[in-house]
């Protein structure tokens, strides 16, 4: 029950929220403006936040500098391919745990979800060594496959969690109706499913799309991702922060866009469906 | 609740998923286990034989162990406690009745989204630049002398930008965990007589406190393996040496693939630790 | 055609058995209910018969064929669920389409047996919404549209009617044993409710704790139950027990007599008590009698016009050529 709140509090709720909130997006925000800046006006002494000449010229200077577009194709076809090679193998699995559970779903589960803790650096060199004995090296295959599994079991999870709350008599009437189990999941499932799935996958390209240990441990020039792109900013060369700001902006964008879309998914994927 | 057919039509697509994470997880732990016991230097004569525990206690014997351990509790620590206690009062802010509600929400997770490569780089050369960051503008405003952030503060500096990233996290899990707090409850405190501090302490903290723990462990597993935050920003230099990066370093840098699979093996068991006790919360969870 | 058979079929979930080997012989065109209390093992059977559940042990056959391994989906049956089990995210038309779809028939034929039974259900009109849109009742006719269409064997019916409010239940009731009239389809059908079953049942199947109590017709079981379970769960209101003297007097443990043989006065009768609660339905009214010296409360259905008031002394005389006969070990005395 919502109670009657004074407009005075009201107000001093919202000023003060807004402070914060403005605050914490601030570097956001700082690095969007800067990018439309000149190299000059973006080290300006005092810095300049709005009255400045608006130009998009870093945007193109990134461009064709870096071949942004190479990178950020890159990063979608990774985000893009590993999440779905994800969804076909987890809808399956996720299909047995949630309608035909056993004594050991539980077990399954939770072990699939020890996996994600493996520390990363704890494997490094094994999948190198994989990687350049399977040709794997600066691939983008290679990372789709790694990415992949990497949030494999946040996929099942996020999807066991999403198929236990639809119906195990729905399954049944179209079992009875005569469907195959691969009609039952294409045509019942999947569909019923829709909301969740769209949610898992949109996290989960979040998650691939920021990845930034193996992709910047297992890429060089050919099949690097945005994050790799930005990294190749990490030693300055003259006068740059407009320039890092335009392409910071172009590696963030498509993803906070994304990413705001899926703000209620993000917790129940990200906790494993401890808090809901 | 099943027949014999779609139980065995159940393990046949499960397999897939299971067999995959099982080679992922059994092959490269296995060679990492393998090569802890070995010397062996891909650049200095390859596989140079059975070493026993030799590198284990060599790691841990090395003058960077101790310090590298100490920079990854510092960094952890630091960033679990600002994310916690700024996370809780922000999502006790975020659920007060206010307008532009869900704006405010977008701007307050947006950090979430930002790749862990943009933000080392925006903060340490925007901000943190003792030339030209914002942060030294602001000092000299105040008439300080702007601090070299990096070199002079770098754990600090490492644990803002990290908490920057990780505080949407924390207020995003906590505000859920507020808002499915039985209002009546609070109310029936407050018909109780209870005050504002009182209500806090007695109903919302213990209501959040299994939500604290699920953000403290699963921030944990991720915080001892950030990376990126260090490889673009002080490269482990200034004391910033986490156990991660002391462990790529020697595997990657100055090839010691030995040497530091064991450094792996010790975080894997640090890892494991941590996780041991999130899948009883999860686990237990999962039979509610 | 749809004779089911079971032989010696049996249940067990781990440890547990939900149902004891039992023989069953459903016939061709029969409506046959399983009734009995939740947790008996009437809706398992069900399952088992669907296909849903593999058996532990024994055989299922449908028309002769032996369906014991066959997968659901080949049995040639149809279900009804208690959820009504609509697909969401589909129109009524493709609800009901869904089973023609999956048998891979051409599109004109579909169409033409949708048609046929959206008619039959009166859901003409609203074959181009979804099951959100529809009431309680008009989500039930989808169910069963859905069941039709495909021509079955037999229906199964899991408690199809206990999300419907009281008034609509009446109705649909009456629906399905006209539609069981009309097609002549083996029923099987699955309630706690006796009254679902008594009107509607050619067969009872009482169920008590995966046992078959008794099978018969709904006036075999209410004239001759077999035992005191069967006696109190058919009939309503519940058949009054009386123990001791008053049973010996019959050379019975127990007997039993239904609330509409017992006959109320002011004056006269074998039996007297006092009137607690009286329940006035217009038609009938129920008096629930204290202090008989029989049993703790014997309710009478008496006329709706007759006048007793809390607290009055009443007489009353039951009618004695049905009164049952029931032994120590609860079975009835012929």
């Amino acid at each position: 029950m919502a109670r009657a709140v004074t407009q005075q509090r009201k107000a001093v709720n919202t000023l003060v929220a807004w402070a914060i909130g403005v605050l914490i997006f601030f570097p956001i925000l700082w690095t969007i403006l800067t990018s439309f800046k000149t190299e000059a006006q973006a080290i300006a002494d005092p810095p300049l936040f709005l009255f400045f000449d608006w130009t998009l010229e870093n945007y193109s200077v990134v461009q064709e500098r870096s071949d942004y577009m190479r990178f950020l194709w890159n990063s979608v076809i990774i985000a893009g391919c590993s999440t779905l090679l994800g969804i076909v193998i987890a809808v399956p699995a996720a299909w047995s745990m949630a309608f035909v559970p056993s004594k050991r779903t539980k077990d399954i589960l939770l072990w699939m979800l020890s996996t994600k803790m493996l520390p990363a650096v704890g494997v490094l060199y094994p999948i190198y060594l994989l990687f350049i004995q399977f040709k794997l090296l600066d691939t983008r295959i290679g990372l789709v496959l790694v990415l992949m599994l990497i949030n494999l079991p946040i996929i099942v999870w996020m999807l066991y969690t999403y198929f236990k709350e639809i119906p195990g008599e729905i399954l049944e009437a179209a079992r009875m109706d005569g469907a195959t189990l691969r009609d039952e999941i294409l045509y019942v499932l999947t569909p019923m499913a829709l909301p969740g799935i769209a949610s898992t996958v949109l996290l989960n390209v979040i998650l691939a799309w920021n990845e930034a240990f193996w992709t910047l441990n297992l890429t060089a020039a050919k099949a690097g991702p945005l994050t790799a792109f930005i990294a190749s900013y990490s030693s300055p060369e003259g006068l740059f922060y407009a320039k890092l700001s335009a392409a910071s902006t172009m590696a963030i964008a498509p993803i906070l866009i994304l990413g705001w879309f899926s703000q209620k998914q993000l917790v129940r994927g990200l906790t494993f469906g401890a808090v809901k | 609740m099943a027949t014999q057919h779609s139980r065995s039509a159940a393990r046949l697509m499960m397999a897939p998923a299971v067999i995959l994470l099982l080679g992922w997880m059994l092959i490269p732990l296995t060679m990492t286990l393998w090569f802890s016991f070995r010397k062996f230097l891909p650049l200095r004569g390859g596989d140079l034989g059975w070493v026993g525990f030799d590198n284990y206690t060599r790691f841990v014997s090395s003058s960077s162990f101790w310090p590298s351990v100490q920079a990854t509790l510092l960094i952890v620590g630091g960033v679990l406690v600002i994310t916690v206690v700024l996370g809780v009062l922000l999502a006790l802010l975020l659920d007060q009745p206010m307008w532009g509600q869900g704006v405010v929400r977008i701007l307050v997770i947006a950090p979430f989204f930002v790749m862990p490569t943009v933000s080392a780089l925006v903060w340490k050369n925007m901000f943190m630049d003792p030339v030209n960051g914002l942060l030294a503008h602001l000092w000299k405003a105040f008439g300080a002398a702007p601090i070299e952030w990096l070199s002079q503060a770098s754990l600090t500096s490492i644990v803002i930008i990290v908490s920057w990233q990780w505080l949407p996290f924390a207020t995003l899990i906590l505000l859920t965990a507020i808002q499915s707090l039985d209002s009546e409850q609070l109310e029936a405190a407050e018909m109780d007589g209870a005050p504002v501090l009182k209500r806090f302490w007695f109903i919302i903290l213990p209501h959040l406190s299994r939500a604290i723990t699920v953000v403290i462990l699963i921030q944990t597993i991720f915080l001892l393996s950030i990376f990126a935050e260090i490889f673009v920003t002080t490269q482990g230099s200034f004391g910033t040496k986490t156990l991660t990066y002391l462990i790529f370093q020697r595997v990657l840098e100055s090839q010691n693939v030995g040497l530091g699979s064991a450094g792996g093996v010790y975080a894997i068991i640090l890892a494991n630790i941590v996780a041991l006790f999130l899948m009883r919360i999860v686990g237990r969870n999962l039979d509610a | 055609m749809g004779r089911i058979v079971l032989e010696q079929v049996a249940k067990r979930f781990g440890d547990v058995e939900v149902i004891p080997p039992l023989d069953l012989t459903i016939e061709d065109g029969e409506f046959t209910v399983f009734v009995g209390p939740s947790g008996c093992g009437k809706s398992t059977l069900l399952r088992l018969i669907a296909g849903l559940e593999d058996v532990t042990a024994g055989s299922i056959q449908i028309d002769g064929a032996e369906a014991t391994g066959v997968p659901p989906a080949k049995r040639g049956l149809a279900m009804v669920f208690q959820s009504y089990a609509l697909y969401p995210h589909m129109t009524v038309r493709k609800n009901i389409a869904f089973p023609l779809r999956m048998a891979k028939l051409d599109r004109q034929e579909q169409d033409r047996r949708v048609e046929q039974a959206a008619a039959v259900l009166n859901l003409t009109d609203y074959l181009d919404r979804r099951p959100g849109q529809l009431s309680g009742g008009q989500r039930q006719r989808v169910a069963i549209g859905r069941a039709i269409v495909r021509e079955p064997a037999a229906f199964l019916f899991d408690e199809p009617l206990s999300n419907l409010d009281a008034a609509l239940r009446v109705g649909m009731r009456l629906e399905i044993s006209e539609l069981h009239k009309r097609l002549e389809t083996t029923m099987i059908y699955v309630t706690h409710d006796q009254v679902e079953a008594m009107t509607m049942a050619d067969k009872i199947v009482v169920l008590r704790a995966g046992h078959i109590e008794q099978v018969g017709s709904p006036l075999e079981l209410y004239r001759e139950p077999r035992n005191l379970f069967v006696a109190g769960f058919i009939g309503s209101p519940k058949m009054n027990f009386i123990e001791g003297t008053e049973a010996a007097k019959h050379k019975a443990h127990t007997i039993g007599i239904r609330p509409e043989h017992i006959a109320v006065s002011e004056s006269k009768g074998s039996w007297s008590g006092v009137v607690g609660v009286s329940e006035h339905l217009g038609s009938d009214t129920f008096f629930h009698i204290h202090d008989t010296g029989l049993a703790e409360t014997i309710t009478v259905r008496a006329d709706g016009e007759v006048g007793f008031r809390h607290g009055d002394k009443i007489h009353m005389s039951p009618r004695t050529d049905v009164i049952h006969k029931f032994n120590e070990s609860g079975l009835r005395i012929p």
